[in-house]
């Protein structure tokens, strides 16, 4: 006769729980949802193989985005990178992509991020440190140069200067005597999370909405291949929420660029397929890989009841992932590369389009190039050595892993539904909502850290005195000077009536409903700079405040 | 702390553009349930608020965090601000990311306590009551 799990709990788990007590009272996730001794076949009793999983590149998409996954193309390796002045920048891209990087990712300085030029006093002491200064199409060129834009993709972590940026890049790739028709790449152009976690908003969410969507309706006729934003929940992640948060909050802005298009005239369809996502890989494996799965599961449920889609590309969840830079600890660093290696791994077995492996010595400064290297080694190591790339989800139909999946999906329809009742994600944001909720899970995992409920390796138990502190990367205090001197330059050389001329006309559509985006790019051309052209649209608009939540 | 002595009174900022602010809120926080004032600033703040904040607030203590690398050029133009302002007898703590080799500078600075990742918030707790000055 077989026996129930609830009778083998009863009987042998139980004596053997009597003799010695498990290792912890209760076992949790990330979100303080009990993880159970066991799963066995009672824990999907009521569970349906064809609608919570179907077949890869078939709807839901649980199991994948593509019928092939990486059979037929492995993710694409990309890391995020830029440091110091544009000519510096293109130097490491050039020797990532010698290295077996297969696309690019842009990281901009914080001043470019926020539309300050280098030369502005708010820049002091940030200019090329975070990412690369960039202020002008003079700048996109000398960093794009050498590298057929038609040829890679390339992602920018850019937002509230997104739409500038871009402009910068499609005027650039115009040089090249580029294909704009075949131009790949993505602007994260995600404005709600930088509210939310991240920071770097300059103006109000209206207005920044509108650039959003004004981006939308552009590229779908100028960059029809370009992915229009990718919406993040990374940030959010790392600023501490659970992986449940970090699913929910992420689609409740989604749910809120996709009314703002749907009120701008677009229809779903039309643009479904351009929106990208980016999540964040922490450290509870099975818990990680659970979430890319529902996750994909839970868009595609969106997709097509809340917005009647029809379109299959534009119910699939396609998303990039960074590994944990939170989860990185200062105290023995090495330990570093094998947490990014046991992320990395629960990314790929999740179906990843992308990945960005962290370097191990990014607790203690900026990445070095070796560290750098090691961590795409650490990608390539599981894509041609693990064998894990070689069939599709392979942990699908694991009692646990499918069990995890339904209560991720649960945990995130109960917050999208909360979020729903008080009028969605931005004014959650208004009333800092998910702000304190993020708040009170960082704290929590905080206290859990300082009680020891949580284990780190090095930081509060198995700790040693400190070792050697390894090489770090120093961003020549100089760059800001001279990028002080070429934009001097720049403004000196360029025709600065047509500059004029085409800020005022930025200025003048400011308070109209006109697409933003071919202004902008005439502005770009005249070699008009980020800091004037944010400049412009502040005085208009205003910035925005953060909410105090603390 | 008798009866008497009223609780030591904290500025939390952020200074410069990056907008990393779990460290600085739990930070505020841990402070805040240990019985301290805190007074949290919020990102992106210039040097001259954090001083302006800090004289308005009339606080003991200010902890600095950075975590985009600027530490080096934004914390002496805080610095030069409180001076300015005559805010000096007040305890000074940094945290963020600030690499091993730029803590004797940051110390050298006036910082009497560089707190990085990985740390006990017990531990900030602990070096605030035991190093702010003492006001009647």
């Amino acid at each position: 006769m077989s026996k129930s799990k609830h009778e083998w709990g009863e009987t042998t788990h139980a004596k053997a729980t009597a003799r010695a007590k498990e290792r912890r009272e209760r076992f949790e996730s990330s979100s303080g949802a009990e993880v159970e001794a066991l799963y066995a076949p009672e824990d999907l009793a009521e569970w349906n193989y064809h609608e919570k999983l179907g077949y890869p590149g078939e709807y839901p998409f649980t199991r994948g985005v593509q019928p092939t996954m990486y059979r037929g193309r492995l993710w694409t390796m990309r890391q995020y990178a830029g440091f110091g002045d544009a000519e510096e920048s293109n130097r490491r891209y050039k020797f990532l992509l010698q290295q077996g990087q297969t696309g690019l990712s842009v990281a901009f300085d914080l001043p470019t991020q926020i539309g300050y030029d280098s030369d502005a006093p708010e820049a002091e002491g940030e200019v090329g440190k975070v990412g690369v200064a960039i202020s002008s199409l003079e700048d996109m060129e000398t960093l794009t140069a050498g590298i057929p834009l038609d040829q890679i993709t390339t992602s920018m972590t850019i937002n509230a200067s997104a739409a500038v940026l871009l402009a910068f890049y499609v005027a650039a790739a115009k040089r090249q005597g580029a294909d704009l028709g075949k131009l790949g790449g993505t602007i994260q152009n995600d404005i709600l999370k930088e509210y939310i976690a991240r920071g770097t908003y300059i103006f109000p969410p209206r207005p920044s909405l509108r650039l959003v969507t004004d981006i939308f309706a552009w590229c779908k006729d100028v960059v029809p291949e370009w992915n229009t934003i990718s919406i993040s929940g990374y940030h959010m992640r790392e600023a501490g929420c659970t992986a449940a948060q970090e699913i929910a909050f992420t689609f409740a802005n989604a749910i809120e660029y996709v009314d703002a298009a749907v009120r701008a005239g677009l229809a779903f369809d039309e643009f479904g397929g351009r929106l990208a996502f980016f999540w964040a890989c922490h450290s509870n494996f099975l818990e990680e890989v659970s979430k890319f799965r529902a996750a994909r599961r839970i868009w595609a449920k969106i997709a097509k009841e809340r917005y009647a889609s029809k379109d299959p590309r534009a119910q699939m969840l396609r998303f990039h992932t960074q590994t944990g830079g939170a989860t990185l600890t200062a105290q023995q660093p090495l330990n570093n590369l094998v947490r990014t290696t046991l992320q990395a791994m629960s990314a790929v077995l999740g179906g990843t389009q992308s990945l960005h492996t962290n370097s191990f010595d990014e607790a203690l400064s900026l990445p070095s190039e070796g560290a750098v290297e090691l961590a795409l080694r650490t990608q390539q190591v599981i894509a041609y050595e693990t064998g894990v790339a070689d069939t599709i989800d392979p942990l699908a139909g694991s009692y646990f892993i499918e069990a995890e999946t339904d209560r991720i999906e649960a945990e995130v329809w109960a917050y999208l539904a909360r979020i729903d009742d008080f009028g969605g994600a931005l004014e959650g944001i208004e009333q800092g909502f998910q702000q304190r909720e993020i708040q009170e899970s960082a704290y929590r995992l905080q206290r859990q850290l300082e009680t020891k409920d949580r284990v780190v390796v090095g930081v509060n138990q198995f700790t040693t005195e400190a070792d050697r502190p390894p090489d770090i990367l120093r961003i020549d205090p100089e760059v800001g000077r001279k990028r002080a001197a070429s934009l001097a330059a720049l403004r000196a050389r360029r025709d600065n009536a047509a500059v004029r001329a085409a800020l005022d006309r930025i200025r003048d559509a400011a308070s109209t409903d006109e697409n933003m985006m071919p202004l902008l790019l005439d502005a770009v051309e005249a070699y008009a700079t980020v800091g004037e052209i944010c400049g412009v649209l502040r005085e208009e608009w205003g910035e925005y405040h953060e909410v105090m939540t603390i | 702390m008798t009866a008497t002595e009223r609780p030591i009174r904290v500025l939390i900022a952020k200074p410069g553009l990056d907008g990393h602010d779990r460290g600085a809120k739990v930070v505020a926080r841990a402070l805040r349930d240990a019985g301290m004032e805190v007074v949290y600033t919020g990102i992106r703040q210039t040097p001259q608020m954090i001083a302006e904040a800090a004289l308005q607030e009339d606080v003991q203590v200010v902890g600095l965090s950075i975590l985009s690398g600027a530490h080096l050029e934004l914390f002496p133009r805080v610095l030069e601000e409180l001076r300015a302002r005559g805010v000096d007898d007040v305890l000074l703590f940094a945290g963020g990311i600030i690499p091993e080799v730029d803590i004797p500078a940051v110390r050298e600075m006036g910082f009497a306590g560089v707190f990085g990742p990985g740390t006990n918030t017990a531990d900030i707790i602990g070096f605030v009551q035991q190093h702010a000055p003492r006001r009647a």
